[in-house]
């Protein structure tokens, strides 16, 4: 870009106006998380000075985080999948009916998420993108389809006592540089638990993909203009199918890391999650309509989702109805915000 | 007469006639119940019995599975009415429905709690007429800010309605703070089950009187022309002189209204409300009826026949699969199936591919029979 500066005056227009585009809506969800954590330290100060708050917003939303990253590569697509919760909620009534009644082992377990959200990836990335049905429609299906065989495998609660997998859940990563110090006076350093660092790897996994891969940039080529893609010769319909590959994976992961977080198995389990997922991509800045969006943008728009609903809570306001409303409230502003971008592009457009 | 059969007797008119028939638009609806009939005579002849019975209260009521089947599909087939508008006119679907109910029925209680049970009839004709206005208008503003963010702000209506549907069950909970309210009222389950001395369940006669107020409309105003120009070609409509906006907005209220209709049956029903159970689902069942109809789910041209006829097919298939001890929960993922099978009917691509193997085929034989003649 710096070799292109000095060039014509058209060419410093369309650079800026691309920095615009991306960029801007990633960094209004940076700055309202940012600004929303420092009031929450300033005003509230329940546990939001201490790092430790920070990591168990991180912990509680793993799943989130890694659900949240496969649908930001659909959306960027243009596409959209709305059965990731219900199949994060198959995924762990399956591992957990796997581990308990069938004895079986972590590893055949974790192959099981895989395998399953492998399976929903393929089935709705070949029903979206090779006979040309509707991405809702699709995954809606997918998303009763996942929610009645979780029923069918088990409708009741189901709690792990496998040990090996009890082992796995209370690993702990700590963080010794980071802590607070309790109330006898003791250092105790900020910990994560085994599901964070699973979804972090995958975010910087997912942002190479999309940085620098020719898979990546063709995701947004796709999302873009799906015509003008075509006409530059990449395959559109393969590269769509692979975007609900690696979110039909993304799903079975982050089952796992709910299952991980979670311990049990529930037909209750991630209830909502996929209008969580999508309330994140979108404030994260990822365009509903494709082409826009950005891995980092998504895991700040986990965390804002998540640190306002903590902000919710800890107000008081604990009544259950609360925090569905400032998500919905917060997901409008966002929507509205990109509406008024894309309004604002066309014009330029034009 | 004898034309008619001189017509059937020349095979290739008894062709024609055959096509005309599997390209209505009632056909999928109609073959699909004529299937869930047919599968019921043969599994359980006795789904089909209706009998006048005494119910608890000392009323004659009819009972039996279709009877239930028509009283059930009461609050599905009135929002299919606004459902298909909907996704005539914007190309996609309103997946708020089952919140926004929950949020309608909450007011309706609100309102009628606040009145004893010893006021006489007329005063609580009143009161019943007074919560259903104030539920429709609360459910018509909702369907409104909808519609706003779809026609004014250009966002997917499935996720413009996701505002809604994150956030209608916590409303409903919060109109009524989160209170579980019950009716003692008797008169209150009129409208939601029997009125004394008529065998017929409430819920159908406003179905019927939903299905032909929507008929007289789409008989005497121009809103099926203009809706299916809506969704057909937005800006050509524009150039038309149709403000494409208004109409989006206009879907949305009526929807709205539709579901303030459901709201007030649905709490009727049971007297009381469950916030995050009431209507659960309903929005699946809407879309598959419109799906089911026939209709584009990308907007366009529509047949309310045929959306309404789906979703008593639904309620047909939901009914059948109780009888065979279907858990409600396991249910979904039977219907997904139908879903998937439907989509996969429906999809140009197939039907693309059908129509490439019909071509093949003849003309294989085509030229299979000019190769005789060479020979």
């Amino acid at each position: 870009m710096s070799v292109n500066s000095n060039a014509l005056g058209s060419n410093k227009l369309k650079r800026r106006t691309s920095l615009t585009d991306t960029n801007l809506l990633l960094i209004i969800t940076v700055v309202v998380f940012v600004i929303m954590y420092i009031c929450a330290v300033v005003f509230l100060k329940k546990g939001f000075t201490k790092p430790q708050m920070f990591f168990n917003i991180l912990n509680e939303n793993a799943s989130l985080l890694v659900l949240s990253c496969g649908m930001t590569l659909v959306m960027i697509t243009g596409g959209i999948d709305i059965s990731v919760g219900q199949v994060t909620s198959l995924v762990c009534m399956a591992c957990a009916v796997h581990l308990e009644h069938n004895n079986g082992n972590v590893i055949t377990s974790m192959l099981i998420a895989l395998g399953i959200g492998l399976a929903f990836g393929v089935v709705q990335g070949f029903l979206v993108a090779y006979l040309e049905f509707q991405p809702f429609i699709v995954t809606l299906a997918g998303l009763f389809f996942a929610k009645g065989m979780t029923t069918i495998i088990s409708s009741d609660r189901i709690s792990i006592t496998n040990e090996a997998f009890l082992a796995l859940c209370k690993t702990e990563v700590t963080i010794p540089f980071l802590g607070s110090v309790n109330k006898k006076g003791i250092f105790v350093p900020a910990s994560m638990e085994i599901g964070v660092v699973v979804a972090l790897v995958i975010v910087v996994l997912l942002f190479c993909l999309l940085r620098w891969t020719k898979l990546g940039r063709n995701f947004y080529a796709v999302g873009g203009n799906n015509q003008s893609a075509n006409m530059l010769g990449i395959n559109v319909k393969l590269t769509k199918f692979l975007a609900h590959v690696l979110c039909g994976l993304c799903a079975g992961i982050g089952g796992y890391v709910f299952f991980l977080h979670a311990c049990s198995g529930s037909p209750l389990h991630a209830q909502g999650a996929e209008m969580n997922a999508i309330a994140s991509s979108i404030i994260g800045g990822t365009l509903l309509s494709g082409g826009v969006g950005n891995i980092v943008g998504t895991l700040f728009g986990v965390l804002s989702l998540s640190t306002i609903k903590n902000i919710v809570t800890s107000l008081g306001l604990e009544d259950p109805w609360w925090t569905n409303i400032t998500v919905a409230a917060m997901l409008c502003l966002f929507l509205l915000i990109q509406s008024i971008i894309l309004a604002r592009k066309n014009k330029n457009k034009k | 007469m004898t034309a008619t059969d001189t017509k059937v007797n020349s095979g290739k008119n008894v062709k024609e006639f055959i096509s005309k028939i599997v390209h209505n638009q009632l056909f999928i609806p109609l073959a699909a119940l004529l299937l869930l009939v047919l599968f019921n005579l043969i599994a359980d002849p006795s789904f089909f019995k209706i009998a006048l019975e005494p119910s608890s209260e000392g009323n004659l009521i009819l009972s039996g599975n279709l009877i239930s089947i028509i009283d059930n599909a009461s609050e599905l087939a009135i929002l299919a009415i606004g459902m298909t508008l909907v996704t005539s006119a914007s190309g996609g679907q309103d997946i708020s429905v089952g919140s926004a109910i929950a949020i309608a029925g909450s007011v309706v209680l609100r309102i009628v709690k606040v009145y004893s049970t010893d006021i006489s009839n007329g005063q609580f004709f009143g009161v019943i007429v007074f919560s259903f206005i104030l539920c429709a208008v609360v459910a018509a503003l909702f369907g409104a800010f909808n519609g706003a963010l779809v026609a004014y702000f250009k966002i997917q209506p499935m996720v413009a309605t996701l505002i809604l549907f994150t956030a209608g069950r916590s409303i409903a909970a919060w109109i009524n703070n989160n209170d579980n309210i019950s009716i003692n009222d008797t008169r209150f389950a009129y409208f939601g089950n029997f009125i004394p001395g008529i065998p017929v369940p409430t819920p159908v006669f406003i179905t019927a009187i939903c299905l032909v107020v929507i008929a007289l409309v789409l008989k005497f105003t121009n809103l099926r022309l203009y809706s299916q120009a809506v969704g057909i070609n937005s800006s050509s409509s524009r150039l038309n002189g149709i403000n494409p906006k208004t109409i989006k907005l206009l879907t949305f209220i009526i929807l709205g209204v539709c579901v303030a209709v459901c709201g007030f049956i649905k709490v009727s029903r049971t007297s009381s409300i469950t916030y995050s159970v009431i209507a659960n689902n309903i929005e699946m069942d809407a879309i598959l009826a419109v799906a089911l109809g026939g209709n584009n789910l990308g907007g366009g041209k529509f047949n309310m026949t045929a959306s309404v006829l789906g979703a008593y097919v639904i309620q047909f298939l939901t009914t059948t699969l109780y009888k065979f001890k279907v858990s409600s929960s396991a249910i979904s993922a039977y219907k997904a199936v139908v879903v998937i099978l439907l989509i996969i009917m429906s999809a140009p691509v197939v039907r693309k591919w059908i129509n490439d193997m019909k071509n093949k085929r003849q003309a294989a034989k085509a030229s299979s029979q000019v190769g005789k003649e060479n020979i």
